[in-house]
């Protein structure tokens, strides 16, 4: 007789741990076959309240660490993705019927996805600010900044990728990040969320949500601790309500207007959506009153 | 314009000290210097230069033209200085322009010392001061014997007013209560005379030290603070003569003790004595518009002043040939 | 010696101000079909000029006309004759700008000194820089080509009309857009001027179009179907609206939005060049600035000396004729603002705060307003946190970095903070601290074309000036993304 498997039951990540949903709701999830997967966690809006809570107090230790040691931090995750390679591999070709070759390119791409954004956390200062050529006796700089606590509606075109492809550039900015992962697929994102957590990212940096994307996302999107919102995963004809509830708090929008090329090797796009620019001035005075008024 | 009304002079040194919570050790001196408000460069600059595009028209431009010419300390301080040069200069001070009615006096002639007793008797019942600078001007670098004496020699020969140099070496090394030291002790051997102290801004090389040095000209005794020799550059420059003008309001403002400012060098055109009134006027405050608060050492531009009241007065604009060179 | 200062009135007749102007729509200046609106001098109440204003359909018909120009001439134009145009047009500003600087002052109330010496010649100056853009899209780290977005459609404010169209059309055009301006409905004479300086510089027709109207005409245009990107500058409620009305369109955004700025001063500043930099902070331009440093957060171990100082130094500002050389405040914008202003004023004194106003004498007529200082205020009351635009401020003080650093960042806004230490360390911390678009130390109120400019949380998104500015007028993505 067979061994009988252990089933795992895949619960929310917030704040660095794996709590069920306050609500005590899960669903289920099918595969292709129609067999049960798993039993994920429904997130609730209390949930999603207590994500935003739990992004935002991971921001000041996350924008405040150095380029150099997020850079550091997300290689990590790189590495770690890499080693829960086949485990993911199965969980995609399960839930998505495809063909392992095809799931592992998936989650090869992943892997170099977080390894490019790993790379661009020291060089934004250097490509989107830098000093200012301003026509006085000042020294004025610009320098990107995180947006602060970003929700993201993980896309469903594929398991991993879109999901890796959302997350990475805000992180790498030095945001906070709730996700909303892709209804299909809550085994992959919390797979994706025990790699981060065992990755050195710092509780809170990022924090997973399952469930219904159309009951979790107007809780986010009207949120007034919620700066910005990559509407990625979200269908054109339901975004207008998120978008206007967004505008209350004039909130940071990026919303695609065609599904991305997750493949592709990404812009900056994603990246400057959620950073803000900001200026600094300072006067720079003569050494010596023999060098005459700067005016 | 209405007449001055100046306000408590009366204060002595030691007590303006005292009013300031300074205590005779050197250490404290440092601290309470040190611990003065510092200059932003570019801030005081922007605001200096801001400050002069006032435009100044008509009756005001008329009356702040007659009453720059009243400021001004005539001065001549050339090693060719002859006993009739100086007394042209008098001349010149008290009748700056023979052919226009109602052209003031200047404040005062500047002289050496030993042009004092000339000029005095020059001067005699015109109302003119005679100002000697003195304690080895320029460098003012000797003992402190010499200084003294110099001073001496001028106000024994008659000087209203005398003009020192501190010790910019002293000053700068950090020595600050030998340049106190050497202020009070030419202020008790200036009498009556009223004490000008020359700061030598353009040696002290930041606006952080002319305001140092200027509170402590006025902790030492000094009647007027003065920016220059006029024998180095750059010599004043309003943005310098703003840390001025802020010192001696802000001793006013905790003291209630009123002091002088002389900008020195560098004011050629009435248009510069205009930018200079306007500052006065609104850094330190109309009560300063009086030739007992403030002066200009010059003597160039007092003959711009005269053409441009001639074109006020006239109608059309003169030409050098019709004012006297001295 | 009680010095008063002779008035120095600069001419009137200088602007020649037209008794009418139209609407400047496919390069020709016609009537548009709205009802002409009238615009009033705030130093007199008294009418300046009418102007032809537009209606829907003259919106749609420019939105129309800059599709054509940009599907035109604009789009296979190089990008070096393209830039060549907006030097045309720099230069063209320099030249005119005693016109445009009376014709300002006259139209918004503000002082001569400050459109002579900063809007004219930084207008003129948005678009020496911007034009250098036009032929160097590949080099501002946006990708290899960066692409225009079509037709821009902007609405801009009341405080900085002309140096506002500047600011908008300068980077639109760089980019390679066209652009339909909307000028506000109280200033709407020297964008009209700008048109001319365009007309004159011969540039195609339809490029820059301008409709002068009320809120509905910047509804039309921000939601007309054929407009691609939208730019903003004006309040933050208006900008809320605008992004909730462009929800779902795809349209590329761009806010600049209302602020509440923290102007901090530490105890160990500059104590004279702080002063003077709260006095420019909050009485520039009569404190209708959204960047105004409106919020006077000081530490309370020299709050007394900077406000007895602070107050002295406002005393002798001269408020009065803007057209006065020597005026340092002049009127604001309008009857509403005036009434807005003294409405919170009386808000703040209501609510316990201790008001201090300038004793300088107001004219007889017009819409003047003393500056004025709250002090005793706390951070809970509305003049502390809503923006006034005015020469109103509030002042708070604190007891740490930390404390300034919280109560600097506790405002929905985040345009834009003062800081005032002579401590470089500090000075780079706490500006590292602040939620804000735009840091000034040891300065404030600078603006460069740059050097980008704009704001954090409800004080709009995206950036005017420098390379973000352009940013925000071009397509660079690589995902079909804004």
């Amino acid at each position: 007789m067979a061994r009988l498997t252990v089933a795992k039951t895949y619960k929310l990540y917030l704040g660095g741990a794996f709590p069920r949903s306050e609500s005590g709701r899960t669903y289920q999830v099918h595969d292709t076959k129609g067999s049960l997967m798993a039993n994920a966690a429904l997130a609730s809006r209390k949930d999603a309240r207590n994500a935003v809570v739990a992004a935002r107090s991971g921001l000041a230790k996350w924008a405040g660490a150095t380029p150099y040691n997020r850079g550091q931090v997300l290689y990590r995750v790189a590495e770690m993705l890499e080693a829960r390679q086949g485990e993911l591999v199965d969980l995609i070709v399960r839930s998505r019927g495809v063909k392992a070759a095809e799931a592992r390119a998936e989650v090869d791409a992943a892997v170099d996805r977080v390894v490019h954004f790993a790379g661009w956390t020291d060089k934004l200062s250097a490509v989107f600010g830098g000093a200012n050529a301003v026509s006085g006796p000042y020294f004025s700089y610009s320098a990107p900044e995180p947006t602060g606590v970003v929700a993201v509606a993980a896309s469903s075109a594929s398991p991993l990728l879109p999901l890796v492809g959302a997350v990475l550039p805000v992180l790498a900015g030095g945001n906070t990040v709730v996700v909303v992962a892709s209804q299909d697929d809550p085994t992959v994102a919390v797979t994706f969320a025990e790699v981060l957590a065992t990755s050195d990212v710092p509780a809170g940096v990022v924090n997973v949500l399952t469930g219904d994307r159309a009951e979790i996302m107007p809780w986010l999107a009207s949120h007034g601790d919620v700066n910005g919102l990559d509407l990625s995963g979200v269908p054109a004809d339901e975004r207008v309500e998120l978008e206007r509830a967004a505008a209350d708090t004039v909130k940071r929008v990026h919303a695609p207007r065609r599904e991305p090329d997750w493949a592709a090797v990404p812009g900056t796009a994603r990246l400057r959506a959620f950073l803000e620019i900001k200026t600094v001035w300072h006067p720079v005075g003569a050494v010596s009153l023999a060098g005459g008024s700067s005016y | 314009m209405t007449p001055p009304s100046p306000v408590s002079t009366a204060a002595d040194a030691s007590a303006l000290r005292s009013a300031v919570g300074l205590g005779g050790t050197d250490a404290s001196l440092r601290t309470f210097l040190h611990g003065l408000p510092a200059v932003d460069p570019v801030g005081v600059e922007a605001r200096a230069a801001q400050l002069a595009t006032r435009s100044i028209k008509k009756d005001t431009k008329r009356a702040l033209i007659d009453l720059a010419i009243s400021m001004v300390d005539l001065t001549t301080l050339e090693g060719a200085d002859t006993p009739g040069k100086v007394r042209n200069l008098c001349r010149k001070a008290v009748q700056p322009d023979r052919e226009v009615e109602g052209t003031p006096s200047t404040a005062a002639v500047c002289v050496y010392p030993d042009m004092v007793a000339v000029a005095k008797e020059a001067l005699a019942g015109t109302g003119v001061k005679v100002a000697s600078v003195a304690t080895a001007f320029p460098a003012g670098r000797s003992s402190l014997e010499v200084k003294l004496a110099d001073t001496r020699l001028a106000v024994e020969a008659g000087a209203d007013e005398v003009d020192m140099v501190i010790d910019r070496g002293a000053f700068l090394a950090g020595d600050y209560a030998r340049v106190l030291d050497q202020v009070e002790q030419v202020k008790a051997a200036c009498g009556d005379a009223r004490l000008k102290v020359i700061l030598e801004t353009g040696e002290l090389a930041t606006y952080d030290n002319v305001r140092r040095a200027s509170w402590l000209a006025l902790l030492g005794g000094a009647d007027f603070i003065k920016t220059s020799t006029g024998k180095i550059s750059p010599a004043a420059t309003l943005p310098v003569t703003h840390v001025m003008l802020q010192a001696v309001r802000d001793l006013h403002d905790l003291t209630g003790a009123q002091r002088a400012v002389k900008p020195a060098g560098g004011i050629r055109t009435t248009k510069d004595a205009i930018a200079y009134l306007v500052a006065v006027h609104e850094v330190a405050g109309p009560q300063w518009l009086d030739p007992h608060w403030f002066r200009f050492g010059a003597s160039g531009v007092v003959n711009d002043l005269l053409l441009q009241r001639r074109t006020q007065a006239q109608g059309h604009y003169s030409g050098p040939r019709y004012v006297s060179v001295d | 010696m009680d010095l008063s200062y002779a008035p120095a009135p600069e001419s009137a007749a200088i602007a020649a101000i037209a008794p009418r102007y139209q609407m400047f729509v496919e390069g020709a200046f016609v009537d548009g079909g709205g009802d002409d609106l009238t615009s009033v001098n705030p130093a007199t109440g008294e009418t300046l000029t009418t102007v032809s204003t537009a209606s829907t359909a003259d919106v749609d018909r420019a939105v129309k006309a800059a599709r054509k120009a940009f599907d035109g001439p604009w789009s296979r134009m190089g990008g070096a004759e393209r830039g060549k145009y907006l030097f045309r047009i720099a230069r063209a500003i320099a030249e005119r700008s005693r016109e445009l600087a009376v014709a300002e002052s006259l139209d918004n109330g503000k002082p001569i000194r400050e459109t002579r010496d900063f809007d004219v010649p930084t207008a003129a100056q948005h678009f020496f820089h911007h034009a250098g853009w036009a032929d160097k899209l590949g080099h501002l780290g946006l990708g290899p080509a960066p692409r225009p977005l079509g037709v821009a459609g902007q609405v801009i404010p009341w405080n900085f009309p002309l140096l506002m169209a500047a600011w908008k059309i300068a980077p639109a055009l760089a980019a390679g857009n066209t652009v339909v301006l909307k000028p506000a409905e109280t200033t709407p004479v020297t964008a009209l001027l700008l048109a001319q300086i365009i007309a004159d510089a011969e540039l195609p027709a339809g490029v820059v179009n301008i409709v002068p109207g009320a809120g509905d005409v910047g509804s039309a245009i921000v939601n007309h179907p054929g407009v691609d990107k939208v730019a903003f500058t004006g309040s933050t409620p208006v900008g809320k609206r605008i992004q909730s009305e462009l929800a779902g369109t795809g349209k590329k955004l761009t806010l600049e939005l209302g602020g509440k700025g923290a102007n901090i001063v530490f105890a160990d500043a500059a104590i004279d060049q702080a002063v003077e930099g709260i006095v420019g902070g909050i009485f520039f331009n009569q404190g209708q600035v959204c960047c105004a440093g409106s919020r006077l957060l000081v530490q309370e171990s020299v709050a007394d000396e900077v406000l007895d100082k602070l107050k002295k130094r406002v005393e002798t500002l001269r408020v009065g004729d803007p057209l006065d050389k020597n005026t340092d405040v002049g009127a604001v914008n309008s009857q509403m603002q005036h009434d807005k202003i003294t409405r919170l004023t009386q808000v703040g004194a209501d609510e316990g705060a201790t008001v201090w106003t300038s004793s300088c004498p107001l004219p007889e007529k017009g819409w003047f307003v003393a500056p004025t200082i709250f002090t005793d205020a706390t951070a809970s009351m509305r003049v502390a946190r809503e923006e006034i635009f005015g020469p109103v401020l509030t002042t708070l003080t604190f007891r740490t970095p930390e404390e300034a650093l919280a109560k600097a960042n506790n405002t929905p806004y985040g345009l834009s903070a003062g800081v005032w230490t002579e401590k470089g360390s500090r000075a780079m911390g706490v500006a590292a601290g602040l939620k804000a678009g735009v840091v000034w130390d040891n300065t404030f109120n600078k603006f460069d074309p740059t050097a980008s400019f704009g704001g954090y949380g409800e004080s709009g998104f995206g950036r005017e000036g420098g390379t973000a500015g352009m940013a925000a007028y071009l397509d660079t993505d690589d995902e079909g993304a804004l």
